[in-house]
């Protein structure tokens, strides 16, 4: 497969990006006073980058907006927990909603952005993070469809490859979907993914050529040539 | 009709076999343990149960799937580290499950408390979850039939109550509370406090008493922190 552009390289760094630099990133590209849902696992790790400057207020499914760092010792309530049962604190201009209040934030369309784990990303940002659909695997869905249909913008944020080196990014999904069409970054070790109408771009590549990248990947890839 | 009881079993005591039972609570926070141990003790089985998870560790909901007292779980996250219970009867196929979307769980507990007979949504457009449902495109995009899920009993834990039932809750303990008060037809409350008609502020209000039946006080189950420690 080769490349529709014939810029050498879009390389932001020599490396690949471990996951605080990866999370480091996407807190960087999330606009100023943007509602945010972090997805349990990987994504949290953004929140330990938002800056005061940015004035970010985060959502948690279970009912809060305004939810603050972990909470340690002390501050421990079994009353205040994010998405993942794990205890929180609130800041100053929080808020509490009962559930369907909290999904009515992300279904109505009020969330700016959330960011995601994902099994698997199709070329026309088909979402797989819920389910193996393996034999005897029993499903648990939570709060991810309404996410990747209810956010105006869903980033994932995954490792490129499987351990075994297949592409996360696909044709088309193999693993049960989570949501049709409803991812529009992919923020990976490897590069930075656009989404879009007129398929996969590129927006900057870590540790590795565009090229060496769309050996990888079995989807057509393009470069921008500005940074997205 | 709105009573004062002096015990979870007495609270509790009209429930029968085969109910359809929801249970507040996300994890531990906001589960009313004294009164799932109280349907624990008076036998009620064969019962659905509409909760977000399956039951956690050795406690609260988990304790009533491990003694085989649910036939049907209506949950969207039965799976955890700790879901030992629900993960045994489910492999054994000793319990039915129907998993729903989060949010339309939120939802459709709140139709049926807003007396709505059933609504189109996005979430879960094109995934296996709405396999058989109506479809139809509307406002742009492809959208679902959910229907209302009803209850012969609700299990709420608030914080405070007055004398006319109105509820408040405590951060994020109050998650389901509010829908699951007003969908089903008795609605069971235990609170660590009550305070006289008055006591609460109206604009503070969270559930209204209209939405309340039973409402009994457990001591020290304000805050979820000591059943979770």
């Amino acid at each position: 497969m080769s490349v529709q552009s014939n810029e050498k390289s879009l390389q932001t760094s020599e490396t690949p990006l471990g996951r605080d630099d990866l999370a480091r990133l996407v807190a960087r590209d999330i606009a100023p006073g943007s509602f945010v849902n972090l997805g349990i696992g990987q994504p949290t790790l953004v929140s330990n980058y938002l800056t005061e400057e940015q004035n970010i207020t985060l959502h948690t499914e279970n009912g809060m907006l305004g939810m603050g760092p972990e909470a340690k010792g002390d501050q421990i309530d079994g009353d205040l927990i994010n998405a993942g049962k794990i205890p929180v604190t609130e800041l100053p201009g929080a808020s509490y909603f009962h559930h369907a209040d909290s999904f009515a934030i992300m279904r109505g369309g009020h969330l700016d952005i959330c960011v995601l784990g994902a099994f698997q990303v199709s070329a026309t940002g088909d979402l797989a993070n819920w389910h193996t659909g393996a034999p005897g695997a029993i499903p648990a869905v939570g709060g991810a469809m309404d996410l990747a249909t209810g956010a105006k913008d869903v980033f994932v944020m995954m490792t490129l490859l499987t351990r075994e080196g297949a592409s996360k990014i696909v044709d088309a999904c193999t693993y049960p979907i989570t949501g049709v069409g409803c991812v529009t970054r992919v923020y990976t070790d490897k590069a930075v993914f656009l989404i879009g109408p007129d398929g996969v771009t590129v927006r900057e590549t870590f540790g590795c050529t565009l090229e060496e990248l769309q050996d990888l990947v079995p989807v057509p890839l393009k470069a921008t040539p500005a940074a997205g | 009709m709105l009573n004062f009881v002096d015990s979870v079993q007495d609270a509790v005591a009209g429930i029968k076999d085969g109910s359809t039972v929801m249970i507040g609570g996300f994890g531990n926070a906001g589960q009313p343990f004294e009164l799932i141990d109280a349907l624990l003790d008076c036998g009620a089985t064969d019962l659905t149960v509409v909760n977000n998870n399956a039951g956690q560790g050795d406690q609260g909901l988990a304790l009533l799937i491990k003694e085989g007292r649910v036939k049907k779980m209506i949950c969207s996250f039965p799976r955890q580290s700790d879901s030992w219970h629900f993960d045994a009867k489910y492999k054994a196929g000793e319990i039915e499950l129907e998993l729903v979307p989060q949010g339309n769980l939120a939802e459709r507990i709140r139709a049926a408390g807003a007396g709505i007979g059933g609504f189109f949504t996005p979430t879960g457009y094109g995934t296996m979850l709405a396999e058989g449902k109506e479809t139809r495109f509307l406002d742009g995009k492809w959208q679902v039939f959910e229907t209302p899920i009803h209850a012969d009993v609700a299990l709420v834990k608030a914080l405070k109550a007055d004398g006319k039932g109105n509820l408040v809750y405590r951060k994020t303990a109050r998650n389901f509370g509010p829908i699951m008060a007003a969908a089903a037809k008795h609605t069971i409350v235990q609170v660590s406090e009550i305070v006289p008609t008055g006591g609460l502020d109206p604009e503070n209000v969270v559930t209204p008493g209209i939405y309340v039946n039973s409402i009994v006080k457990v001591a020290g189950s304000g805050s979820t922190a000591e059943k979770a420690a």
